[in-house]
């Protein structure tokens, strides 16, 4: 299983916090994992995961690029942050 | 109520000394007078303390704001904001480091964020206080979200702000 996480504007569009994809030899990298939530959401969660400033962490670490993943893991994807 | 609070020392490279660092995330307001005599503890009493609080602004962009909410990444956060402290402890010579972020719905004038750094002198006091501020802002997992007359909207990143980070990445103290 992976553990997928969205939030700020991102979770607000998606009208989802989170939800859990059931572990499969498909889910090898965070590209794949992109794919599911593609198949799983259609092509406005396609459109809103795939926007170039979105961020993906990997087990609560920011991925640059794509990211081999394991049974297990935490994705994150979130918009550019905005604290302080 | 959400609070998680972390506490660590870490030996620095540059002097043998311990520095003591310290993260909190919280909805409660905080009290600037007691952060910082916990800071003092923590510094042994010596040498310079360099503050920054943080304050919701009442307009942006000419626009009144009422309240500000924001969200953060439990776990990830704090994870990221120790990071930041570590990085400074390893560049200055710290005696300790703090940061508070409040998370939650803070209305306009409400403080948000409190860094404090202690060393033995003022330069690695003030240099690593703007550092950690810089790094808060574009590399720990907050975001906010403006709430107005006219509905809200969350805010954007601002380029200035990752400007000034990449400005350390370019100098090595």
């Amino acid at each position: 299983m992976v553990k997928v996480l969205f939030f700020a504007r991102l979770r607000e569009e998606l009208d989802c916090a989170g939800l859990e994809i059931p572990w499969s030899e498909r889910l090898t990298d965070l590209d794949a994992l992109y794919d599911a939530l593609c198949e799983h959401g259609g092509e406005r969660w396609c459109r809103l995961l795939g926007q170039r400033n979105i961020i993906r962490a990997v087990n609560q670490t920011v991925a640059e690029g794509n990211c081999v993943l394991h049974d297990g893991d935490e994705v994150a994807f979130f918009p550019p942050v905005t604290g302080g | 109520m959400t609070e998680t609070k972390s506490l660590s020392f870490r030996r620095s490279p540059v002097a043998e000394v311990t520095t003591a660092l310290a993260v909190r995330v919280q909805q409660a307001d905080f009290d600037v007078s007691g952060l910082q005599s916990a800071l003092l503890q923590g510094a042994a009493r010596e040498g310079a303390i360099a503050t920054f609080t943080g304050y919701v602004r009442s307009a942006e962009r000419g626009g009144a704001i009422e309240a500000m909410v924001l969200e953060h990444y439990p776990g990830m956060t704090e994870k990221c904001i120790q990071e930041i402290l570590e990085q400074a402890a390893a560049r200055w010579p710290l005696l300790a480091a703090s940061v508070v972020h409040r998370v939650g719905s803070l209305r306009a004038g409400e403080q948000i964020v409190w860094v404090g750094v202690a060393a033995a002198h003022r330069e690695a006091a003030f240099s690593a206080c703007e550092f950690i501020m810089d790094y808060l802002k574009t590399g720990a997992p907050f975001w906010k979200k403006e709430v107005g007359p006219s509905g809200t909207r969350w805010v954007e990143a601002k380029e200035d702000d990752l400007a000034r980070t990449r400005r350390w990445e370019s100098s090595r103290a």
